[in-house]
């Protein structure tokens, strides 16, 4: 079918997967989940770009190591995060031996890395690969808005850019599998507010589960959870809202990765959780090993992105969003 | 739903900053900062400067109270609950300047702090000298008839 | 009594001068960095036709601490400048009589780069 649902005739799974997280993500409530996290933000670098690829390095060393396999054995990796010219990932993979792709799909960098691997392995073009993405709190409101250390508010919209970076493994051995993805498109329904993303993402994930629904024979009850990363509260219960007037009702089991990484009211996160890395450690952290414990069977992960640059923001511009869908299911 | 109607329905049921509670923050945080300055006022006077320059005093003594808040990563966290308190007096300038000499200095001091001091308070000293010079030739203009 | 009058008022001009930006700043779309130039402007407007004199003249540094009092003080600079070197003066008055702010900012700016970095937020 044209644009449709990619049904994975040979299904990779993922083998292993790590997470990298900074010291706020440490202390909110999935804080013990994480593998690995730092003190002070710094992971040992001057910048917070180095910093960001210092993360990234540290999660796809673990991933690999977690495999079983070494770096050469891979056949290629991508990765991405939020940064000009993908420089965490850019400088990060320098230090392994891998063929690299790089990807630009904001927070939803995860979902489209682990659909575009789950592809080209369907296809019989690799047999395994990484995926990796992050994000820094300091990195991004650095280039995104105004330096750290700058006085400000922040509206009760706004979402808070994790400090994480997380990696994965597909290849043939493993309990959880990806069984079908579906790409999203690129939707910009004219929201400008860079405090408000959740609204920016929302009509792009709508659109993605709303195409999913429709061509596939499921209902929203035949999964155990439909995880959305990073909506945020605003863009979830938007999500929410929206899909029930589409006659898909996701209320009952649906999350998102944005709520789930801090404690909104005592982290004083506002809307919740943003950036690539925030739905790649939480997926990391708690889905995936509750997928291969069996206490979840069958998730969709729509990963959320919303493009936005400042200087299209500067030239009037509005904020595009893409939303991509994975299906999880754990043998 | 079209963009219009979308933006409406986002604008609608998103929770607003609270607004009264910002405001009375502004005004006290506002107000205290400029009664610190009138006292710095009173206190340059005292001792024998002139008015001119004890203003400019006041305004180089917060400047440094703001800068050193800012190096020490306290500011923004006061600027958080103070909002428009701490931005509107000279304090929010000086911030704004600190901040990216200090988030900067990782490019260097030359195309880091140097190129970058001016991201958020150029515009300000743009458009004050601007206007100023505006009003010059207006104020010119009419002493030339006026006179 | 006096001084005690000059405190309040000061106080409460510089705090109602905050309200009006907070209230821009979550009721419009207004950035804070186009509130400080619309801020500056107003100062050098409202010292032109001649009102910020009289607020400075009672409520001193609740007046002139604020950015409109930046303003101010670039308008008068002007204004003398003019008077004393005609024409030349609207473009030579303006950044003379704000330079001790505008040096101060700068060179401990600077001096404040020399000594921190910036911390990841909590």
């Amino acid at each position: 079918m044209e644009q449709g649902i990619i049904k994975l005739k040979r299904e990779p799974k993922i083998i292993s997967s790590y997470s990298v997280v900074g010291n706020k993500e440490h202390s909110g409530p999935l804080g013990e989940l994480f593998d690995e996290y730092c003190q002070d933000d710094k992971f040992g670098k001057d910048s917070w770009e180095k910093s960001e690829s210092e993360m990234q390095r540290r999660a796809l060393c673990g991933a690999i190591k977690k495999s079983g396999l070494i770096d050469t054995e891979l056949d290629v990796l991508l990765a991405g995060d939020l940064l000009n010219q993908c420089v965490g990932s850019n400088y990060s993979i320098t230090n392994f031996d891998i063929p690299y792709l790089g990807l630009y799909g904001a927070c939803s960098t995860c979902a489209e890395g682990l659909a575009i691997g789950a592809c080209l392995y369907s296809g019989g073009i690799i047999n395994s690969c990484g995926v990796m993405t992050s994000s820094h709190y300091c990195s991004s409101e650095r280039q995104f808005r105004f330096p750290l250390e700058y006085g400000g508010q922040r509206t009760p919209t706004a979402q808070w850019t994790a400090t994480g970076a997380g990696a994965f493994i597909l290849g043939d051995e493993g309990r959880i599998k990806i069984s079908e993805a579906l790409f999203g498109k690129a939707i910009d329904k004219g929201i400008s507010d860079v405090n408000n993303m959740g609204a920016a993402m929302a009509p792009a994930a709508i659109d993605t589960i709303k195409r999913y629904f429709l061509q596939s024979n499921h209902s929203p009850e035949d999964f155990d959870l439909i995880i959305t990363g990073d909506l945020g509260y605003e863009g979830s219960e938007i999500l929410k809202d929206l899909l029930l007037g589409y006659g898909v009702d996701i209320r009952k089991n649906h999350t998102d990765c944005g709520l789930m990484l801090f404690d909104r009211e005592r982290q004083d996160v506002h809307a919740g959780a943003s950036g690539c890395g925030c739905s790649a450690v939480v997926m990391s952290a708690d889905i995936i090993p509750n997928l291969e414990k069996g206490v979840l069977k069958d998730v969709l992960f729509i990963g959320t992105g919303a493009l936005m640059s400042p200087m299209s923001l500067y030239q009037g511009g509005t904020i595009p969003a893409v939303a991509h869908l994975v299906r999880l299911r754990s043998e | 739903m079209n963009e219009k109607e979308y933006s409406e329905y986002v604008q609608g049921r998103a929770k607003k900053s609270p607004i009264l509670k910002n405001c009375a923050f502004a005004f006290l945080f506002g107000g205290l900062i400029c009664t610190i300055g009138q006292a710095l006022n009173d206190l340059y006077t005292y001792f024998g400067f002139e008015k001119e320059i004890s203003g400019t005093l006041v305004s180089i003594t917060l400047i440094f109270i703001a800068c050193l808040l800012t190096g020490i990563g306290v500011f923004d966290n006061i600027a958080k609950i103070a909002g428009a308190g701490t931005l509107v007096p000279i304090t929010g300038f000086a911030n704004a300047v600190a901040s990216q000499a200090v988030d900067t200095k990782s490019e260097g001091y030359i195309m880091g702090v140097g190129a970058k001091i001016f991201t958020i308070a150029g515009p300000v000293i743009l458009y004050a000298t601007l206007s100023g010079a505006i009003y010059g030739v207006i104020y010119y203009i009419i002493t030339l008839i006026g006179g | 009594m006096d001084i005690f009058l000059n405190y309040l008022w000061a106080f409460i001009v510089g705090g109602l001068l905050c309200v009006i930006a907070q209230v821009l700043i979550d009721k419009t779309k207004l950035t804070p960095a186009r509130i400080l130039v619309l801020y500056v402007c107003a100062g050098v407007l409202l010292t032109g036709i001649g009102v910020y004199e009289y607020i400075v003249s009672f409520a001193g540094a609740g007046a002139t601490v604020p950015l409109t009092g930046f303003g101010y003080t670039i308008a008068k600079g002007v204004r003398e400048a003019v008077n004393k070197d005609g024409l030349l003066g609207a473009l030579t008055g303006g950044l003379g009589q704000t330079a001790g702010g505008i040096a101060g900012a700068l060179c401990f700016g600077f001096l404040v780069s020399l000594v921190f970095s910036s911390k990841p937020k909590k």
